[in-house]
């Protein structure tokens, strides 16, 4: 087991520099330079200026030079420090928002495991009933609906006419004056719509999944063999089918650990959440190209890693993977 | 009729105790409070000297002052400065500082400061887009803790107002490598705000000076709310979780005209600085002829483009100057719509529609070819593309219609939207368009040299539609180097009326600045600078404070 973690983990590496040199070159293909961004357009910037910006960034070496530079700084895990004004260190950056985003996201990744399991289960358990038809239809609506506009009708009715809930942002601005349980409160009224909202669109692709493992698993011959053992509908559904219908769940959620760290600029736009989503974005339109590739690398180690995590609790869970029977 | 109805609302509005004598709640200026700033984006560097974005300066601007400013009616006055004497010659310039003046950690103000501030300026290691006006300085010296001069070679008008740039402390930046400072996150200045906190992407939290140097101001604390969606900041406007915001024509007009909204908000309204212009690429042949120039000015209604884009909300642009300002020539008006006598310019200049170009046809080509109003010349028809940058409606819109008019007098249009970096990458610098739409700011100081001078015609500098008129040259230069403010005008009046023949651009419109702030500030006053000159002066009176701070 430990050699086939060690073998994978040093097959990564060369994958994960041809990630990034991929990534460097593309990036730099886009036109457009980060120092554009001050320059261009400014009445007050001359040339000269700008071929200052580019020669203090090393814009003007060749484009192996500056990969090789680059990758040298990396090895000693060096992001470098951010193209936009505030030279701030690509970690730093990141560093900063990252509690945020990877608190909502696990909080709505939760909630869709919460609420579609159930459902899945319920509509597999009770085939083409009413129920199964009603949940369809409603998280495939969740699934299609556009989450900002559902955002606004949701603002417009708990923030703006109601008044129940804050609209956008983290805390309010007479955060410092309240007590602990109103700081909590605040910040958890902060969080119901955007969680609830980020949920929404995800509870189609996991119930439908869960809904159809279950039929799946109960066409298998063990569970004709545990119903004629004479065990209750009960026990055969949740002790022996659930838990076999569970194991995909586990790729589901290794795949899901780059997406932790990633968030979705326009939702993080509407509800003013200082995330991921917003600062990529950003330095993608600004050619940040450290901050870009600090994103990047991030994200490329995330989800190789993640894929590795899934594949070892696949073979912890299933005696099947680890033993290579079939 | 207004303020009493306001009066009698407020009335209504507002239970417990009120003064009888004092009108409309305002029971007088009074400290405390907080106004609460909608912004569509985060700030990047509170160094003023590295941040290039709106966002940024707008915190700087209240954070740090200049050595001077423009006034309520766009006069210089004295900032930092008292006041200053201009030699004879016009080449020296004396700052007097004012006395007593501290940064924000108790050190005291001096000509130092304003010395470092040069130095950083023009220091090739400081990478600053704003270097230009200070490397005219020919010798820059420190006369005692409370004179600073300056001398140029030769006289030179946007002097004065480049020493408006925020003057930073050498105590705390001097020797040190400003891209790492602290100070960009944690500013020190002698503005009439200090600064407080800043949470990334969240809110920037400033707190007012007591002991600044025009009084300390009435509201208490300046928060700057980042919301990146308009949607969202215009309902939380509503709910009241931020005090102001700039409005679009939109919901200026159609989504504030309850009278719920009216009694929560008061709206304004002026001419925002910076207009919107159809460029031509003058390399093009087809623009070089003057006459095709202006035939599209008469083509083009203006008024047309102000009601659909702006919902009226603005003035055509017939220069690029704002009305209003000093520079700017009254008498300069902007062409009438007339496509008749567009399409006469265009038949002089050799384009004609094809029917009448050509004898000689059967009878279905006659009738195709009639209803066909396409001009020719050479049997090439008249058509070219407007780019325009991606994101802006406005832009889009503008293009729209202009492609609608235009081939009404026979020249068709493409309109293509390309993303920002690509847009000036590989489209403006390369000079790789025919016609495009953008905007300009409209600087503080009227000097044109950067973007109609012939010598900034090259990759990456701003006269990229090439424009080449020797007149306009010498005029700028004539204004430019005095500070003879009449002479200044006499030139670069005749520089408008010589646009107006020429039609580099067609001048678009100046849009209304359209921000609106909660009803309990008072002491606003709209002025040809906007709002925001005395923002000091605003207050919200004791009885309609809505946030009661706990230091």
């Amino acid at each position: 087991m430990l050699q086939y973690v060690a073998k994978r983990l040093v097959l990564m590496i060369p994958l994960l520099l041809g990630i990034t040199l991929v990534s460097f070159v593309v990036i730099h293909l886009a036109p457009g330079k980060p120092t554009d961004m001050a320059t261009m357009m400014n009445p007050k910037a001359s040339l000269e200026a700008k071929e200052r910006l580019e020669k203090l960034y090393g814009l003007d070496k060749p484009l192996h030079v500056q990969y090789w530079n680059w990758l040298k700084r990396l090895a000693v895990l060096d992001f470098g420090r951010s193209f936009s004004p505030d030279r701030e260190e690509v970690l730093t950056k990141i560093g900063r928002r990252l509690p945020i985003t990877i608190l909502l996201n696990v909080l709505s990744m939760f909630l869709i495991f919460v609420v579609s399991i159930p459902i899945g289960v319920y509509s597999a358990t009770h085939q083409d009933s009413l129920f199964d038809r009603a949940t369809t239809v409603f998280v495939f609506v969740g699934f299609a609906t556009p989450t900002f506009w559902l955002a606004l009708l949701l603002m417009i009715l708990f923030g703006v006419n109601l008044g129940w809930l804050p609209i956008s942002g983290l805390k309010s601005m007479d955060y410092d004056q309240m007590s602990l349980l109103g700081q909590a409160w605040d910040r958890t009224a902060h969080l119901i719509m955007p969680v609830l909202l980020s949920a929404f669109g995800g509870l189609a692709g996991m119930s439908r999944y869960m809904r159809a493992n279950m039929l799946e698993v109960v066409r298998q011959d063990y569970i004709t063999t545990a119903r004629a053992k004479g065990l209750s509908e009960r026990a055969v559904i949740y002790k022996h089918a659930l838990r076999n219908a569970l194991m995909p769940v586990i790729t589901i959620l290794g795949l899901s650990v780059p997406s932790l760290i990633g968030g979705s600029v326009i939702f993080e736009s509407i509800f003013a959440i200082p995330g991921m989503g917003q600062l990529f974005y950003a330095s993608v339109m600004s050619r940040d190209y450290p901050m870009v590739m600090g994103g990047l690398v991030i994200g490329a180690v995330l989800t190789l890693g993640g894929n590795l995590l899934a594949d070892v609790g696949y073979a912890w869970a299933d005696p099947r993977v680890r033993e290579g029977r079939s | 009729m207004r303020p009493l109805l306001f009066a009698l609302l407020a009335l209504v509005l507002i239970p417990g105790p009120f003064p009888p004598a004092l009108a409309a709640g305002d029971d007088g200026p009074a400290y405390g409070d907080a106004i609460i700033v909608g912004s569509i984006g985060d700030a990047s560097t509170l160094i003023p000297a590295l941040s290039a974005d709106t966002a940024s300066s707008s915190i700087n601007g209240l954070v740090y002052n200049g050595l001077v400013k423009l006034d309520k009616n766009l006069r210089l006055v004295g900032d930092l400065a008292e006041g200053w004497d201009i030699s004879e010659d016009g080449l020296t310039i004396t700052f007097h500082l004012r006395q007593g003046v501290t940064w924000h950690d108790g050190q005291p103000l001096t000509a130092r400061d304003v010395m470092f501030t040069y130095r950083l300026m023009i220091d090739p290691a400081t990478p600053t887009a704003y270097g230009e006006d200070f490397k005219q300085v020919k010798k820059a010296e420190v006369v005692d803790d409370h004179t600073f001069r300056v001398t140029y070679p030769r006289p030179f008008a946007p002097a004065l107002i480049s020493w408006g740039f925020p003057v930073m402390p050498a105590h705390l930046l001097e020797g040190k490598d400003i891209t790492t400072s602290e100070l960009a996150r944690r500013p020190v200045g002698t503005g009439p705000y200090i600064f407080k906190e800043w949470q990334t992407g969240q809110q920037i939290v400033l707190e007012s000076n007591p002991g600044y140097f025009e009084g300390r101001p009435y509201i208490t604390r300046h928060v700057t709310r980042v919301i990146p969606d308009m949607a969202t900041m215009f309902l939380e406007l509503k709910s009241g979780g931020i005090d102001s915001m700039g409005l679009t024509p939109l919901q200026y007009l159609r989504q504030t005209d309850t009278p719920e909204f009216g009694k929560q908000f008061r709206k304004y309204k002026y001419l925002a600085f910076s207009y919107t212009y159809l460029g031509f690429n003058l390399m093009d042949p087809k623009f070089k002829d003057q006459r095709v120039r202006q035939a599209m000015a008469y083509a083009i209604n203006k008024d047309e483009i102000i009601e659909g884009v702006l919902l009226g909300l603005g003035q055509p642009a017939n220069g690029p100057f704002k009305p209003g300002h000093w520079a700017y020539n009254e008498k300069v008006t902007s062409h009438v719509f007339d496509p008749d006598r567009a399409r006469k310019l265009l038949a002089e200049a050799g384009w004609k529609p094809r029917a009448t170009e050509e004898e000689g046809c059967f009878f279905s080509a006659c009738d195709r070819r009639k209803e066909d109003v396409t001009l020719y010349k050479e049997g090439q028809p008249f058509e070219f593309t407007i780019i325009t940058n991606q994101g802006n409606k406005q832009r889009e819109m503008c293009a729209l219609i202009i492609q609608q008019r235009l081939k009404d007098i026979g020249i068709r249009i493409k309109v293509q939207t390309i993303e920002w970096a690509a847009f000036l990458k590989e489209f403006i610098d390369k000079r790789n368009f025919e016609a495009c739409i953008l905007g300009w700011t409209i600087p503080l100081d009227p000097d044109l040299f950067d973007v109609w001078h012939s010598s900034k015609t090259r990759p990456g500098e701003l006269n990229f539609i090439s424009y080449k008129n020797e007149e306009v040259d010498r005029l700028i230069d004539e204004s430019r180097y005095t500070f003879d403010q009449a002479k200044r005008k006499a030139a670069l009046d005749r520089i408008q009326e010589i646009f107006k023949e020429d039609v580099p651009y067609v001048f678009l419109y100046v849009p209304d600045a359209l921000p609106v702030v909660a009803s309990r500030f008072k002491g606003i006053e709209p002025a040809p600078a906007g709002i925001d000159y005395n923002f000091i002066k605003w207050y919200a009176p004791e009885s309609l404070q809505k946030y009661h701070l706990t230091p």
